[in-house]
């Protein structure tokens, strides 16, 4: 059973958004599917301004690749640099060390609260 | 490899499944006169007779072997082949290009295509070498991929060299045309400036910078500086090289090159007739998620027993679809093993051997030639196993003298450079004895007289 911590906001494509800091990262549910995660590269770049879908960043694990689409959009006040050098950070710390970017003034795009999201996973698990 | 042949039964039911009669309704939709065009072949010969056939036609060619004393370099050089590379090539184990996807039971060409990886990040100076590509003008172009998909297609322009290989030069145009790349540099600059020279047409927007070494010309630079100055603007540079000459010079992972491309052949691989070759593709640890190719990994099973595996494979095309870097993931397995077991027989001490004789033969070669009447160097600058001799008529009229010594002469310039007409790139290798110099000389020498 995956995490879903129920103060973040989900896109269908299973990245979280956090209306209280502004940061967007993937879900625990994404970590376990695309399974040990060895690379990271983040395309976005500080003070740039992004629509909510756009794909910000791309993610390799040792058997699948994806893209990550953020659920919200706003200017980027920050990109954690750190993650490149950690990608394991993602399987371990999905909702904390390894955010990806950080928005401000957002505004969230197609998202759904915890309850929905949770609901979204398990029927796909059939 | 079994051939499964098709029994009259099994194409009928193939037939039957498709819902048409026969042969002749199945290729309806062809041209009758283009569906069983009559073929005008002779008739059949028995074994014996096609094999005299062959060998006369075999025969016709003139070899380096025996037949030719050959001068003829210009990207495929004649070395030495120590003769346990054939032996091991053929092995039937080791046939296939192909890089294998099941490490149970491919432990053998695995751990050969690590071990050919590991002597080319040595020779080279880099950190990792891919499985190899075609040939060095194919490893080349997925430079240009690289560079470009480094910057996320934001840096559109490719610099190279004025003396980067010409027939390079042309494959990275062909290759890289759908994807947007512009290339700049030419054939026509003047090539007697120092490489820094073209430094100029770095900008912002360059994604990657080509120089060779040897340049085409077999000159030597040291681009520590030229490759700084690319840094500067953002640019990534690849240095196209030379293999033996690697033995003997600083290695372009010395010089700070983000990627080190180039032909195999010199490494165990005949001319044969231009091809098939190798190519080898080496880079740092930060570029290798945008690296083409295969990777072969070393780790340990789950007996705590090393292992071999591919490494890396989400960045390739066929998981990461559109967004992979390249569609090229095809290895040249066999020639890159060859490459692999010559630099193992050689050792360290015997390929900078191998470029010393090369070295020394080349320079024995050009000072002779040089005080020929009539003969010129073209350039003065330090050079490996090949340099640009100036004649006294048209290149071609002095190859084709040559020619009737039985000597191959040189790589006609003019071809690819207008502004060197009469103008001959000339190699030298551990192949060339002294006589057959003294001989290039000699007859060189008729030519002027005539």
């Amino acid at each position: 059973m995956s995490n879903t911590p129920s103060n973040l906001k989900y896109a269908k494509s299973d990245e979280w958004f956090d209306p209280a800091t502004g940061k967007v990262g993937i879900t625990d549910y994404a970590q376990n599917q695309l399974s040990d995660i060895v690379f990271i590269e983040i395309f976005v770049e500080t003070g740039e301004t992004i629509e909510a879908g756009k794909a910000i960043a791309s993610v390799e694990s040792v058997k699948a690749s994806a893209e990550i689409y953020s659920p919200a959009g706003g200017k980027v006040a920050a990109v954690n640099k750190d993650l490149a050098n950690k990608p394991e950070s993602l399987n371990s710390d999905p909702f904390g060390e390894a955010w990806m970017i950080q928005l401000e003034g957002a505004s969230t795009g197609d998202v759904m609260d915890a309850a929905a999201y949770e609901k979204h996973c398990e029927e796909r698990a059939h | 490899m079994t051939y499964i042949p098709i029994s009259p039964k099994e194409r009928d039911a193939m037939l039957a499944t498709v819902g048409v009669k026969s042969l002749d309704d199945l290729f309806e939709a062809v041209p009758a006169k283009h569906r069983f065009p009559k073929l005008n072949l002779p008739p059949a010969l028995t074994e014996m007779e096609a094999q005299a056939e062959l060998a006369d036609v075999a025969n016709a060619n003139e070899n380096v072997r025996g037949d030719l004393v050959s001068f003829l370099g210009a990207g495929m050089y004649h070395h030495y082949i120590p003769s346990v590379i054939d032996h091991m090539l053929r092995r039937g184990e080791f046939y296939t290009a192909y890089t294998p996807y099941q490490p149970e039971i491919s432990q053998g060409t695995l751990q050969a295509i690590f071990e050919y990886q590991s002597l080319m990040s040595a020779l080279t100076g880099m950190d990792v070498s891919n499985a190899s590509h075609y040939d060095g003008a194919t490893a080349t172009a997925e430079a240009v991929s690289l560079a470009y998909a480094q910057f996320r297609g934001k840096r559109k322009k490719v610099v190279m060299s004025p003396s980067l290989h010409p027939q390079y030069r042309a494959v990275v145009n062909t290759y890289e045309q759908g994807l947007g790349v512009e290339t700049a540099g030419d054939t026509e600059s003047n090539l007697n400036l120092s490489p820094e020279a073209f430094v100029s047409q770095v900008d912002e927007d360059t994604c990657l910078v080509i120089v060779q070494y040897p340049d085409f010309f077999g000159r030597v630079y040291d681009y520590t500086k030229l490759i700084e100055a690319a840094h500067a603007k953002g640019a990534l540079v690849c240095v196209v090289a030379n293999p033996t000459a690697l033995a003997m010079f600083k290695t372009p992972g010395e010089m700070g090159a983000d990627i080190v491309v180039g032909d195999g052949q010199p490494l165990g691989i005949p001319m044969w007739f231009g091809g098939p070759s190798v190519g080898f593709f080496t880079t740092r640890k930060s570029y290798v998620h945008k690296m083409a190719g295969r990777l072969i990994g070393e780790t340990v099973d789950n007996k705590g027993q090393r292992a071999y595996v591919l490494t890396l494979t989400a960045r390739e095309q066929h998981i990461k679809r559109e967004r992979a870097t390249s569609n090229i993931c095809t290895n040249q397995g066999l020639l890159a093993l060859a490459s692999a077991i010559y630099l193992s027989v050689l050792g360290k001490t015997g390929l900078a051997q191998v470029a010393n004789l090369c070295y020394q033969k080349a320079h024995y070669a050009a000072n002779t030639l040089g005080k020929l009447d009539g003969y010129k160097l073209k350039f003065n600058d330090t050079f490996f196993h090949e340099f640009v001799l100036e004649c006294p008529a048209p290149a071609e009229e002095v190859n084709a003298h040559l020619l009737e010594h039985g000597i191959l002469g040189g790589y006609d310039l003019s071809r690819d450079y207008p502004s060197l007409k009469n103008h001959l790139l000339i190699a030298v290798t551990e192949m060339n004895s002294k006589e057959e110099i003294d001989m290039l000389a000699e007859v060189l020498a008729e030519v002027h007289h005539e």
